[in-house]
């Protein structure tokens, strides 16, 4: 029955909807694909329970013809660091194994609304710092198109469930590229929204200016239709735009007739592995026979991104995360010697290394004589880059670049250079520094058969665009119904 | 930029993050040469830059003041680690 | 060596909005621990703040009150510092751009008038409060308090003595008071002020190092620490000692200050700018309407009052001073059109009445229209001084209508002189040796003779007509 997981999410809700398959019987579906691709670790909790109970009260609303929700019934998953009531929400992270928020986030909330069906918190990298999900204290998650590789990250579970066809579509987050890498690296397709497109509120923070939830799923429409349900104004997040949202499906067209495509120049230079610029490359031809217009153009700012991003991100993690201390939630030490020793104990056994440095590093850029010349600097350097982008976005609908300098890196390679693991951001980081939404959509595959990703940028609140795009590509190419050899079995 | 000894000690006071010996010296390492690399941002020209610290023109994000029911006390308390008497617990804490 | 005390405060106000300032717990004082709370305000991981909207009208309020400029464009900065009382191990305050800045007060000590200047006011949201188990090795954190709106007010360090320094706060009281943005209750911790001081020789050129001592809440304690504070400082320095800068603690019970376990470091706070809130951008016309909706603050009243009801200065400073006296004043004015009369009772027997039982004007539970009715009740006779003096009492504890307990306790004046005659002729009869003392010169025995008559008719006769009658009978 994997024909079942193969489906699309708006495929499934239509035999849903027409009762030719139970919405319990696809939840177990769902439970099932999970546990027998317990090897790649995608999932830190199952709720079997709670999805089978939901699975029950929403085929109800279907067989009384309730349901409103072009996904009702659909089972998905979502990342574990986005509060689900009532089940634990640990952001692959010792220090809240068995948090148990009494609340949804929003966006949970949302879907919980529309109807679709939580099976599993999906493994992620610590507090989503990471680009290979292997710093979870949960153990590492496998890229299913070859075991030995790297998801990406943080997003690494969420992204890998469904390239193994074990979720329909999956909810990510993404603070520097986290939804955008791992949907690369696995071959599946995924958007981060416009900075306070979808709420943030319940999503546990990291760099709170750059955070956004996002959908991952297989196809460009079931994306837009997931995102159609999460965005929109939420009055509980004071970041959140008031603006109208929605119709994301509906405006899909498929017609990028005098679409017109920026690439820059600055990544497509050394550094860029060859296979990834040729599948890149080949994409933007594609698109052109389609009738878009590529250009070429400069886009300034690009070296300095990262250090700015890294400077940001871990300032504000650095102060997000001084919550944690084993007083309200969370891991605390079985003894401590008074109130300090609680502080270090709980904190530095709560957390693990990279989470600790880039605290560290947060708590250094905002430290007193060290202000100025990395955390304002680094305020000043994002408002040039926004700049970059927006003078790009008066010439050009869209920015067409790779997602990351290479396909999956090897498992156990990444973690002992942390810088040159952050210089794997190239691409990803600046969008969430200007607030925009991008999309990553697969493109190719490298000679040894891993997955090669592109990224699609657009200007603020133009995921339309961004969806149409990709909807459209998708129509002509098959990149995105490649499925890895173990997932089909 | 060389993360001294004193630094490191004094980031990881500030994180309350207790630093192992063997930590200490690869923590030293990472740091500096995150940092040396983020130096780079020394290049670029800001005079003049306004600092940007939120990406989009919004501004005067208000509630009313209406008094809305707060969680039961059971609830809040569910996750804590150590309490009593409807209170978190704590090491005593002089002033 | 002569030295000079200077004085700078920052006084933190908790605004009297009805919901937190991020999100909608109430602000209620008191309340079993972690009762008033939610994720947001207890810093749950995920949640977010929105700011009320009424916490920054009363921030402006409060700032233009006091002569400040209104920062057109403000925001919310992050202090970072791990603390049991503070959940989300920062305050959302404001560093880099607070919302009002160089106000000042004028303050009048001893006729002597003077200017306090105020750096700057800004917003920001209180802790939680520490509850120290005797018995346990143990310390229960109640985050109740947490979110409730603050805002901080920080004078320049203009003050030179207790007496400036209590006039001033009692001067930031009034105006706060009479705005309604807080009800300035100290004993509650609704007013806390945390007290600078340093010394420097007369004539130097430079403020000394100074010591800061936080949360104070009583007026006298305040007093008493600036006191004791400043003389330590002085004797350090006259042995040629330094005063190190540093927080100290001051025990009311000891009538000591001391340094508090230092900790580690002065505090680096790592401020910067709030992500999860929006700037705020304050328009003209918002602060016109603000400006618009101020009430008569108490220097405005004060003058009205002298003019108006040829009012005395010193009453009319007392009764100012305090929101609830002028508007127990005011409203009881309205009703007897006696102002002479109603400042007197105010000055004299319900000053006392809240002395004795150790309450504040804000106490005050009984209403202008009972004590109004007792004024009249004087004024046409109906009941005499000493009689009257006992139902204020009343109408003070209890709230009593005065017309209704003079009725039950038939305490009506005896006016009837044929009465009175008869019982002051009762009263000489009686005492015919107090009599023929009088006779003989002796004064006292008249008073004796009064008092006997007096405690004969309960109290309850003029004393006046008991005088005349008395001095007619015994010619």
């Amino acid at each position: 029955m994997n024909r079942l997981m193969d489906l699309s999410s708006l495929q499934l809700a239509q035999k849903l909807h027409n009762k030719e398959i139970g919405v319990v019987e696809a939840t177990k579906e769902m439970l099932n694909a999970i546990e027998h691709s317990k090897a790649l670790n995608i999932a830190i909790t199952v709720c079997e329970k709670e999805a089978l109970a939901q699975a029950e009260k929403v085929q109800k609303r279907i067989d009384k013809g309730e349901i409103a929700s072009p996904l009702a019934g659909v089972p998905m998953a979502i990342k574990d660091n986005i509060c689900t009531k009532g089940i634990n929400t640990t952001c692959g992270s010792k220090m809240l194994y068995n948090f148990k928020p009494p609340y949804n986030a929003t966006a949970a909330n949302k879907l919980e609304q529309a109807d679709t069906i939580l099976c599993a918190k999906m493994n992620m990298d610590e507090f989503a710092m990471g680009s290979t999900t292997e710093t979870s204290y949960f153990g590492q998650v496998k890229n299913p198109w070859n075991i030995e590789y790297v998801p990406g990250g943080s997003s690494g579970g969420s992204a890998a469930a469904v390239a193994a066809r074990s979720a329909f579509f999956t909810l990510g987050s993404d603070t520097g590229g986290s939804i955008r890498q791992p949907c690369s690296f696995c071959g599946v397709t995924g958007i981060k929204p416009t900075y306070g497109r979808v709420s943030r509120y319940g999503l546990i923070a990291y760099g709170s200016s750059l955070d956004q939830i996002g959908p991952i799923a297989r196809t460009a429409e079931d994306v837009a239709a997931v995102l159609d349900i999460i965005a929109g104004y939420d009055k509980a997040d004071s970041t959140s735009l008031n603006q109208s949202a929605g119709g994301y499906l509906a405006a899909l067209k498929g017609d990028v007739k005098g679409l017109k495509i920026g690439i820059p120049k600055e990544y497509f230079t050394t550094g860029l592995d060859e296979e990834v610029k040729q599948s890149v490359l080949s994409a933007a031809k594609e698109l052109e026979s389609m009738g878009a217009i590529l250009e070429e153009f400069s886009l300034p700012m690009t070296e300095y991104a990262i250090p700015a991003y890294y400077i940001i991100a871990s300032a504000e993690a650095s102060s997000n995360l001084s919550r944690y201390d084993g007083i309200k939630y969370g891991y605390r030490p079985e003894k401590s010697e008074d109130l300090l020793d609680l502080y270090l104990k709980a904190r530095s056994e709560g957390f693990g290394r990279e989470v600790k440095r880039r605290i560290m590093l947060g708590a250094f850029a905002l430290s007193s004589g060290y202000y100025d010349a990395y955390y304002k600097k680094a305020l000043q350097t994002k408002a040039l880059i926004k700049k970059a982008f927006d003078d790009a976005f008066n010439k050009y609908d869209i920015i067409l670049s790779p997602t990351a300098p290479t396909a999956a890196l090897k498992l156990g390679e990444s973690l002992d250079d942390p810088l040159k693991m952050y210089l794997g951001d190239i691409y990803t980081v600046s969008v969430n520094l200007a607030g925009l939404p991008a999309l990553a959509a697969p493109c190719g595959f490298t000679k040894s058969g891993l997955p090669i990703g592109m990224q699609f940028i657009g200007k603020p609140l133009s995921e339309n665009v961004l969806l149409n795009t990709a909807f459209a590509y998708q129509q002509k190419t098959n990149f995105h119904t490649m499925a890895p050899k173990e997932a089909v079995k | 930029m060389q993360i001294t000894d004193e630094i490191i000690t004094y980031v990881a006071a500030l994180a309350r993050i207790d630093l192992q010996e063997s930590e200490r010296e690869q923590a030293k390492n990472d740091l500096g040469n995150i940092i040396s690399y983020i130096n780079m941002l020394n290049e670029l020209d800001t005079t003049n830059v306004e600092p940007m610290s939120h990406t989009f023109d919004i501004n005067n994000v208000f509630r009313e003041d209406r008094v809305l029911p707060s969680s039961e006390r059971e609830q809040l308390l569910e996750n804590a680690p150590s309490k009593q008497e409807g209170c978190y617990k704590v090491p005593k804490t002089v002033e | 060596m002569n030295y000079e005390v200077v004085i700078g405060l920052e006084v933190h106000v908790e605004l009297a909005t009805a919901s937190k300032i991020f999100c909608g717990c109430t602000t209620a004082f008191g309340g079993e621990p972690n009762t008033h709370c939610c994720p947001v305000c207890t810093g749950m991981p995920g949640t977010l703040p929105v700011l009320n909207k009424m916490a920054v009208e009363y921030t402006i309020a409060a700032g233009l009150a006091t002569n400040c400029n209104i920062t057109r464009n403000c925001q919310f900065d992050r202090k970072n510092y791990f603390y049991p009382d503070l959940p989300k191990a920062y305050q959302v305050s404001q560093l880099y751009l607070p919302i009002c800045t160089d106000g000042h007060i004028e303050i009048d000590v001893d006729g002597v008038k003077k200017t306090i200047n105020i750096r700057e006011i800004h917003m920001e949201e209180d802790a939680g409060k520490l509850i120290h188990d005797p018995w346990a090795d143990a310390t229960l954190v109640d985050y109740n308090r947490c979110g409730v709106p603050l805002i901080e007010i920080v004078s320049q360090p203009d003050m030179r003595s207790a007496k400036e320094v209590l006039t001033y706060l009692q001067e930031l009281k009034s105006r706060l008071e009479y705005l309604g943005v807080s009800d300035c209750k100290m004993q509650e911790g609704s007013m806390r002020a945390d007290v600078n001081v340093s010394v420097n020789p007369v004539g130097a050129k430079e403020f000394g190092t100074r010591t800061e001592m936080k949360n104070m809440n009583s007026f006298k304690a305040i007093a008493r620490a600036i006191e004791f504070e400043s003389k330590r400082q002085m004797e350090l320095l006259d042995e040629g000692k330094r005063v190190v800068q540093q927080t100290r603690r001051w025990d009311d019970n000891k009538g000591v200050s001391l340094a508090m376990r230092s900790k580690e470091n002065a505090q680096d706070y790592r401020y910067f700018p709030e992500p999860d809130l929006t700037p705020i951008c304050i328009s003209q016309e918002w602060i016109d309407r603000i400006l618009s909706q101020q009430p008569e603050l108490p220097e405005q009243k004060r003058l009205r009052y002298i003019s108006e009801y040829s009012l005395p200065q010193y009453d009319t400073n007392i009764i100012t001073t305090y929101k609830a006296l002028a508007d127990l004043f005011e409203e009881t004015v309205a009703l007897t059109a006696m102002p002479k009369e109603v400042s007197n009772w105010i000055m004299g027997d319900l000053m006392k009445a809240l002395n004795d039982s150790e309450k504040q004007p804000e106490d005050i539970d009984f209403s202008a229209k009972n004590l109004a009715k007792l004024i009249k009740l004087v004024d046409k006779g109906a009941i005499n001084r000493n009689i009257a003096k006992k139902v204020f009492l009343e109408i003070f504890e209890k709230n009593i209508d005065p017309e209704q307990y003079v009725q039950e306790h038939g305490l009506q004046m005896v006016n009837d002189t044929s009465e009175v005659k008869a019982v002051i002729e009762t009263i000489l009869a009686n005492n015919p040796q107090s009599v023929a003392d009088f006779k003989s010169g002796k004064e006292k025995a008249f008073g004796f003779l009064v008092g006997q008559a007096m405690r004969e008719l309960r109290g309850k006769a003029d004393p006046a007509l008991v005088n005349q009658l008395l001095k007619d009978l015994l010619k």
